[in-house]
């Protein structure tokens, strides 16, 4: 790639003023390093990635709200988890963790173990029972 | 406590904060030539471990390779420390800040809040130097951003004991002994052939095999799991390759700026010449990433076939160009 040829497209990085190093090669040949804000085919995969996700919380909150998993799903795809991310930040084995995603487990729950899964995504306790629709 | 740190800005956070910390006592090494040395050059394929939802492939060594190789091939001695508390591992960083050591970290990218918030994912190695400290606000040098940055203790403490694959468990590390004089010709010869010996690997995930593994998998996911995995699929690849820290066309750039820079040092032209060869197959991966990007700009809606045929045609067609030229590395050196 050439120096001039280094893409200079709108993207997420610009929200946070930042811009990523490229090599690239100056008129002579010679490597060097230039600037780049950003380039369509990877904000698109991007943004690809960013929609999935969105999309699993969506559907996780929708299975929640009708009683068919707990909110513990739902905030694990929020935080952009999954099973063995989230067992290993409440140091549960992952059948324990997936245990709890049944609504009927759930509502047993511990206080102690609620306020695991509260810590872990930053909420309080009763915003962890409470989802609103 | 402020300790004096030139911050430079650089492609990838490994190869920047070796190279940073190199500087910073007195040894002048590039990033490219810490990549080059440590053999970051790769690709492998992880069959059965899923990254968000997609195969695992790499285009680098595994976090802490490349650093590893670096500090053994140059002769650098390195400390590095991990904690099983996190008040421990503050108090061993608070430690050597006052005595105006600047420190490597390893951490989890989720909780920086510096990050724009799209970048912000359950990834554990990413690296960074603490330069200072103050009241309770550490001072960062992030060489993947322009500029310094801060994080406060809270904050600190939460990256760096973030959870998952590659847990950094407060993990820190800084060079404690150097050679009298760096000599970096052996090292880049030992890395070079390194390098060859991985991509030409007679291993059907790694290396140009790997690369042909990947070309027949995009063949067969449209038909197996439908356009729109399929599509998700290859937008990872494409990210993988191109996300920040890669430096363009999945490291080969890097490469190629390495090769330049160790051809001029150990006079040896033919370095030069695959260096330029190397920009070229990296030219080849950027026109992948386009043509697939045309693929997986619209999610969901129904693709020919064909298409996926012709970029997997490409894939294939990059891997042979890469078995030759490493086979004419491995002879170059």
């Amino acid at each position: 790639m050439k120096r001039s040829e280094v893409p200079q497209d709108k993207s997420n990085l610009g929200t946070a003023n930042l811009r990523e190093l490229c090599y690239a090669v100056d008129e002579n040949g010679e490597y060097t390093t230039e600037h780049t804000s950003g380039w369509d085919p990877k904000t698109i995969a991007l943004t690809n990635a960013i929609d999935d996700i969105k999309e699993r919380v969506a559907a996780a909150k929708k299975r929640v709200l009708a009683n068919e998993t707990s909110p513990i799903e739902y905030y694990m795809e929020l935080h952009k988890m999954d099973l063995s991310v989230l067992a290993s930040y409440v140091g549960m084995w992952k059948w324990r963790v997936k245990r709890h995603f049944k609504p009927s487990v759930f509502k047993k729950l511990s206080a102690k173990t609620l306020q695991k899964y509260a810590e872990v995504f930053d909420v309080s306790v009763e915003q962890l029972q409470q989802i609103d629709s | 406590m402020k300790i004096d740190f030139t911050h430079h800005q650089s492609a990838h956070c490994e190869n920047g904060v070796v190279s940073n910390l190199m500087k910073h006592n007195g040894f002048t090494v590039s990033e490219p030539m810490v990549f080059g040395i440590g053999s970051g050059l790769l690709f492998c394929y992880i069959p059965f471990l899923m990254v968000n939802h997609a195969p695992a492939i790499t285009y680098r060594a595994m976090p802490g390779f490349i650093f590893n190789r670096f500090a053994k091939r140059v002769g650098v001695t390195f400390k590095r420390e991990k904690f099983k508390s996190p008040e421990a591992a503050k108090k061993r960083l608070d430690e050597n800040i006052k005595q105006k050591n600047p420190v490597g970290l390893q951490v989890g990218v989720y909780n920086l809040g510096y990050f724009p918030d799209e970048y912000r994912f359950h990834f554990n190695a990413h690296n960074l130097v603490v330069y200072g400290k103050e009241g309770d606000t550490y001072l960062i040098s992030d060489p993947v951003m322009e500029e310094v940055t801060t994080l406060t203790e809270k904050e600190l403490e939460k990256v760096r004991f973030a959870k998952g694959a590659f847990a950094p468990k407060g993990h820190m590390y800084y060079p404690v002994a150097f050679p009298k004089e760096l000599q970096l010709e052996k090292a880049i010869v030992k890395g070079i052939k390194h390098t060859c010996r991985d991509m030409l690997a007679p291993v059907p995930i790694v290396g140009v095999k790997g690369i042909k593994t990947i070309a027949k998998l995009i063949r067969k996911w449209p038909k197996k799991k439908g356009t729109k995995v399929a599509n998700h699929y290859l937008g990872q690849i494409v990210r993988m390759q191109e996300e920040i820290g890669t430096g363009g066309g999945g490291f080969r750039y890097i490469y190629a700026a390495f090769l330049q820079e160790a051809g001029k040092l150990l006079g040896n032209e033919k370095l030069v010449s695959l260096s330029s060869e190397m920009t070229q197959i990296g030219d080849l991966w950027r026109d992948f990433a386009v043509d697939a990007s045309r693929i997986y700009r619209n999610r969901s809606t129904k693709v020919d076939v064909n298409v996926y045929d012709d970029i997997a045609n490409q894939l294939e067609a990059i891997a042979d160009k890469e078995e030759v030229f490493f086979k004419k590395l491995k002879k170059a050196i």
